[in-house]
């Protein structure tokens, strides 16, 4: 596993990491953890001349509360994340998440902003993402701009960010109290990535019925999407098996299903099928509790 | 009055544990000498395809590159990597493809330069023109007469046939009530040891002599093998182990790497050093198990089996390693299990297919046997509505009949296999368990319970079970130093087993010193006499043997010596405290030291005794033991994912007398975990055009920790007659057992849905299927 030669950068802040994307242009890859990019090089199906190290970059690494929203700097690691006390506290779906990535080793070096940028069709961070209706904070030379997570994942590991951006910062709005949520999923045997991952975030009136309901999907297709079928069968129902278990249904709808020799796509999609509604059951009962 | 063994039986940690935990353990890659070159392997990408030419050009007169070498380069300098067992048809194994290559991953050229990072750019720049060829990698279709041929030269992809009649076996059939008809599958597998295979290879030009470090559990065989393959007189060739990171069978081997690397330092008069990836660790390194074996079961109604009948195609991949047909000998051999079945016979066709070689993986035949012999009990259990523990109580080997000889010619050593089902029972609560069975099977809920009792061969030797130059036999040194520290020189290699802790509690409580005081050495052929090595749950019983014949004949001088100065005889004095004792009264004592000085001394107290403590012994066994137990799963199958949940899983082996309770522990637990991934995770997958699917980690599903269960442990205790210290082996063991004991499981949880098999892996899909299938009909 012999990577062919590059030169590593290690940025000092944001701007320092956006002048050598600009003065390195394609040549460039930007490392986070290096999981899924430190692999692809050792195999050399990618073999950027340079690699800008954000991980390095103090901003990028906070977690924080600001503007009523909860901010995490691209380069916090899941580890960080699932043990945040913040996160935990007021994200518990993203924690949650984070917690299911790989094992303890990859957890410790990879991070939220290269999972995303990665867009791995099998990653657990989009199905939250997702849910939680996160804002993906892209920084250009320049100034930045903030893209919606419905809008940031365009296809297989394709992405909204442009050559010259850099992701900095996913935000979301805390999930109020109430508010029940779960992130359910099946891992692969052998890579540990969700086979399927579903993630849910309900909240019911007090007749016991859903008033919002968002649901994602991630391992299933090409890339993490959310179940707009599923939300919109159970949008003001009452939240029973019945009712959840005829929505979630719809879970692997119009969905080109990925196969490989652990899962083929039915199975994928029954997979989806199972875990959104046993998702979508978590949630409400925690939001009962 | 005897002494009371201090560490023999106790629970001692393992002396190797914390260099291995701290990093601090010496492997290949560790091994650093000054000027190694690095070289970097050029492989096929194809499964089956003709070299037209290749073209080094580019890759000669890139940086740092010292050479390049192709596979007619190398023809008549040396020789080919050998096979030793017999067959038909043994094909030349060129260290690099020489015309052709016949498999994903078969090495074409090897690029030498300064460091491993300017070998692969260079070996990225040679450019093979390959005319592809169809390939073939279902062994049932191998021998079909449009089959692509492998090796030309024979004219089909026969390796070799091996027929065992017995007219019996027909009679049996005649008079069965009924037969028992059925296909099962032992997949393909890939051992995945921690550290992959690694070569360095020095040679020394002034005195023309080659040391070679690689990971391997055979110092000693492979010496030979290299001297023979690089003309090389073996005096002159030092092969070192020095710590390897598992093997599981897969490094019992002699490897095309090794003879080349060795070549490379040789033509180059520099240290060359290769180190394998993981992803050519999972195409190059042999993969065990892959047999197809079709079944019939003559039985009485009363769960009465007369005999087993099976034909079996083994896939031996494209060339033949080390043992590669000699592994399912194995399994047909003792495919009649713990069961007292009076006839069997079997056919066996070995094929070529455009895949790696298979050969030794953790058990070598036996895992399969067990299968066999295990699916067997519960495929008669479910055609005769029969409760499957029954059935084999049924036809079990009474413990009067040992050691018996099965109607395969083998002696079981000893055994009560009704004992260790017994208490494997009582563990788990058997009734208990079928009674939460069928109250959860009306909420829907799928448990199942899978009971397996396996024997399997241990301690292999004797020699004339294996092929010539695999001899059977084990060898020890042991030599008491002047300051009467004891040096143990073991023939085996151990690669993780942990004889240098029960060795040393051998050792310590013969000599009655602490297990500080003894060193044990081995896995350099300079250093240690000529061994063996580290298989077959071999090194306890054959090397320990070995060890303690040479123990034998050193206190037998010590005690002589002592004699002479406590004025008692020999035959009372016994071994304490660092002293040597009266057995009847050991506080009359004289130091230990005060002998070991008078041996090596100026003056002998014996006239004509030869001074020094040291003590060379070979142990070639009678016969093999046959360790056994019985293993027993509880699970539960969701209907609607296919995911198996862990409920309880019980193991009781019996592997003789313990020395030493951590290691077996441990040798239990690992193997369980190789067993389950076998029932339920993994395969190694060609597609059918020979393109290796599960060419990483990525998609071959090695078991992690949260995917095995917890394991409840316990043991019965039938000492083998064939040892002095009464052991039997347990590397292999849990491995044997655990397989069967999954797939039946989860079998029986499926057994509402009337399906009686399903091939391994068991993928929470194939479940699912059933599940959805049977829901359909």
């Amino acid at each position: 596993m012999f990577p062919g030669q590059f030169e590593y950068h290690r940025a000092t802040s944001i701007k320092d990491a956006l002048d050598l994307l600009k003065q390195f242009g394609d040549d460039a890859k930007l490392l986070g953890g290096g999981h899924s990019l430190i692999p692809m090089m050792k195999l050399r199906l990618a073999q950027p001349a340079h690699l800008i190290d954000v991980t390095k970059i103090a901003e990028l690494c906070a977690i924080g509360e600001s503007n009523g929203k909860i901010a995490i700097g691209a380069a916090a690691t899941h580890d960080t994340v699932a043990n945040s006390s913040l996160v935990r506290a007021k994200l518990g779906l993203l924690a949650e998440a984070a917690a299911a990535i790989g094992d303890v080793q990859v957890r410790n070096r990879g991070t939220i902003g290269g999972s995303l940028t990665h867009a791995d069709p099998a990653a657990d961070y989009p199905a939250a993402a997702l849910a939680l209706e996160a804002e993906i904070r892209l920084d250009h030379e320049g100034g930045s701009r903030t893209v919606k997570a419905a809008d940031f994942f365009l296809d297989l590991m394709t992405t909204a960010v442009q050559p010259g951006e850099l992701l900095t910062q996913v935000s979301c709005a805390p999930i109020p109290s109430g508010t029940g949520y779960a992130y359910l999923k099946h891992p692969h045997p052998a890579s540990g990535f969700a086979m399927v991952g579903a993630a849910a975030i309900v909240t019911l009136d007090r007749n016991g019925k859903f008033a919002t309901v968002r649901v994602a999907v991630t391992g299933l297709g090409p890339k993490a999407f959310r179940a707009n079928a599923v939300e919109a069968a159970l949008a003001g129902k009452a939240a029973d098996a019945a009712t959840i278990t005829a929505a979630a249904a719809k879970s692997a709808d119009g969905i080109d299903a990925l196969a490989d020799i652990h899962a083929s796509a039915d199975y994928r999609a029954e997979l989806a099928r199972v875990y959104v509604r046993r998702a979508i059951q978590a949630a409400v009962a925690r939001a009962k509790a | 009055m005897a002494v009371v063994p201090k560490f023999v039986g106790a629970r001692i940690k393992r002396r190797e544990d914390p260099r291995l935990i701290s990093g601090t353990a010496t492997y290949v890659d560790d091994v650093r000498l000054p000027g190694t070159l690095s070289a970097v392997v050029l492989r096929s990408p194809h499964p089956h395809a003709r070299i037209n030419s290749i073209d080094a050009a580019a890759a000669r007169s890139a940086p740092g590159v010292v050479a390049v070498l192709t596979g007619e380069e190398l023809k008549g300098k040396v020789g080919g990597i050998p096979c030793v067992a017999p067959a038909e048809h043994i094909p030349f194994h060129p260290l690099l493809a020489q015309g052709k290559v016949r498999f994903v991953g078969e090495s074409v050229a090897v690029v030498v330069a300064t460091d491993a990072y300017k070998a692969q750019d260079a070996a990225d720049l040679i450019e093979v023109d390959y005319d592809p060829l169809n390939a073939v990698s279902d062994p049932e279709q191998a021998l079909a007469d449009d089959a692509p041929i492998l090796h030309e030269e024979f004219g089909n992809n026969l390796v070799t046939r091996a027929l065992i009649p017995n007219p019996a076996v027909d009679e049996a059939m005649a008079k069965a009530d009924r037969v028992v008809k059925f296909r099962i599958k032992n997949q393909r597998l890939a051992p995945v040891p921690m550290e992959p295979r690694g070569v360095l290879a020095q040679w020394h030009q002034a005195n023309g002599q080659l040391t070679v470090w690689t990971s391997t559990q055979i110092p000693h065989l492979l010496r030979s093998a290299l001297a023979a393959v690089l003309s090389l007189p073996e005096n002159r060739v030092r092969v070192i182990a020095p710590e390897v990171g598992g093997g599981f069978g897969a490094k019992l081997n002699f490897y095309r790497e090794e003879a080349l690397i060795a070549h490379l330092s040789r033509m180059l008069g520099q240290p060359v050093k290769w180190i394998e990836r993981r992803r050519e660790n999972l195409a190059t390194t042999t993969h065990g198990r892959d047999q197809i074996t079709y079944l019939e079961v003559p039985v009485k109604n009363d769960g009465t089996v007369l005999a087993i009948k099976a034909k079996f195609i083994c896939d031996m991949g494209a060339y033949l390693q080390l043992l590669t047909p000699a592994i399912p000998g194995f399994s047909g051999l003792m495919m009649t299990g713990c069961y007292k079945i009076p006839a069997m016979s079997f056919e066996q066709v070995m094929v070529f297919t455009n895949k790696m070689a298979t050969d030794a993986y953790r058990g070598a035949g036996r895992p399969e046997a067990a299968y066999i012999a295990e699916r067997t009990m519960d495929m008669v259990a479910a055609e005769l509505g029969l409760d499957p523990v029954a059935v084999r109580r049924r036809n079990f080997i009474p413990k009067e009949a040992f050691p018996y000889v099965t109607c395969a010619g083998l002696v079981y050593d000893s055994g009560d296999y009704d004992a260790a089902l017994t208490k494997a029972l009582e563990i788990v609560d058997y009734p208990k368990a079928r009674a939460e069975q069928a109250e959860a099977l009306k909420h829907g809920r799928y448990i199942g319970i899978g009971v397996a009792s396996y024997v399997e061969i241990c301690g292999i030797g004797p020699s004339v079970m294996l092929p010539p130059k695999v001899p059977g036999w084990e060898s020890a040194t042991v030599r008491m130093e002047p300051d009467s520290r004891v040096t143990v020189l073991t023939g085996i290699s151990p690669h993780g087993q942990g004889q240098e802790t029960t060795f040393a509690q051998m050792a310590a409580d013969a000599f009655g010193v602490d297990i500080d005081d003894v060193t044990v050495v081995h896995g350099d052929t300079a250093i240690v006499q000529y061994g063996v090595g580290t298989f077959g749950s071999r090194g306890l019983s054959v090397g320990g043997t070995a060890l303690m014949m040479s123990v034998g004949k050193l206190q037998d001088k010590l005690k002589k010596i002592a004699s002479t100065m406590m004025e008692a005889p020999p035959d009372q004095l016994t071994f304490t405290n660092r002293t040597v004792a009266l057995q009847s009264d050991t506080t009359k004592a004289i130091p230990l030291q005060a002998v070991v000085d008078a041996a090596y001394g100026w003056k002998m107290p014996i006239p004509g005794m030869e001074p020094g403590l040291d003590a060379t012994s070979v142990f070639e066994p009678s016969g093999c033991t046959f360790p056994f137990g019985t293993h027993v799963a509880v699970v539960e199958v969701d209907p609607e994912t296919g995911v198996v949940k862990f409920l309880r899983y019980v193991a009781v082996d019996d592997c003789g007398n313990i020395i030493s309770p951590l290691l077996v522990a441990g040798q239990v637990h690992g193997g369980i975990a190789q067993g389950i991934a076998q029932a339920l995770y993994e395969e190694v997958v060609y597609d059918e055009n020979g393109q290796l699917v599960t060419a990483t980690l990525m998609d071959y599903a090695a078991p992690r920790a949260q995917m095995l269960p917890h394991y409840e442990l316990a043991h019965t205790v039938t000492p083998s007659p064939l040892n002095p210290m009464g052991v039997k082996g347990v590397g292999e063991a849990g491995t044997i057992g655990s397989t069967p004991c999954m797939v039946n499981a989860v079998m029986d949880a499926l057994k509402p849905l009337g399906v009686r098999h399903i091939d391994m892996p068991l993928r929470p899909e194939k479940l699912w299927r059933a599940f959805k299938d049977a829901k359909k009909a």
